[in-house]
């Protein structure tokens, strides 16, 4: 019993840092701000989600996993929240989206757009 | 072993957030990247306390995400408003 729990949370820890590296991967190589949002989504749910589920199994008394559901859950909220208005103030800031043409002149020029 | 492993592997990926936040074209850029950075150090603290045998480094993993949080917040109402109190009835026209 105690070797199936130290599996699947050894499973839960490599699946989060994997996630963590595909969201850093995301941050740095796509194009703008609005997709690199979507790499940093993926840090805060998945990759810290699995991370902490992970550790959640292997807890030594309960209230360390009563702070570690703590974390997880505030984390849960407040990534939408920031996101949000990081979004926001982007658009407020005059930063435009990138449009189906100009991924299309990107392709076609073979620029890299992270490098921007 | 694992826990060591974890570590390493997060302390790596901070790494590569901080590469965009040095890089990034823009402000929000650096924001959105110092974030990533914050929310991943969570997981180190949480991480490094189990490998350390104290579970009490919880409480700095928890305060790092309350202070991650208003940070982001902050710095994304300056730079929008140039201000960190309400905009002003002038400022809210022209929004």
């Amino acid at each position: 019993m105690e070797l199936a729990l130290e599996i699947i949370s050894w499973v839960c820890l490599i699946g989060g840092v994997i996630f963590s590296l595909i969201g850093a991967i995301g941050i740095i190589r796509l194009p703008d701000v609005y997709c690199r949002m979507h790499g940093g989504g993926i840090i805060d749910t998945l990759g810290i989600g699995l991370i902490f589920i992970g550790l959640l199994l292997q807890v030594p008394d309960w209230i360390t996993g009563a702070k570690l559901l703590l974390i997880l859950v505030f984390i849960f909220f407040t990534s939408p929240a920031t996101t949000y208005a990081l979004a926001r103030a982007a658009i407020y800031g005059g930063v435009e989206p990138l449009q189906e043409d100009d991924l299309k002149k990107i392709k076609k020029e073979g620029v890299d757009p992270s490098n921007s | 072993m694992l826990y060591s492993l974890t570590t390493a592997a997060l302390v790596f990926i901070m790494f590569l957030t901080i590469i965009r936040a040095l890089k990034g074209p823009t402000v929000y850029d650096r924001i959105l990247a110092v974030n990533s950075f914050g929310t991943l150090t969570v997981a180190m603290i949480a991480v490094h306390g189990f490998l350390a045998d104290r579970p009490e480094f919880l409480d700095i993993a928890m305060l790092y995400a309350l202070i991650n949080f208003i940070g982001t917040i902050a710095a994304v109402k300056y730079v929008k408003f140039n201000n960190l109190g309400f905009p002003t009835s002038e400022e809210q026209k022209d929004m």
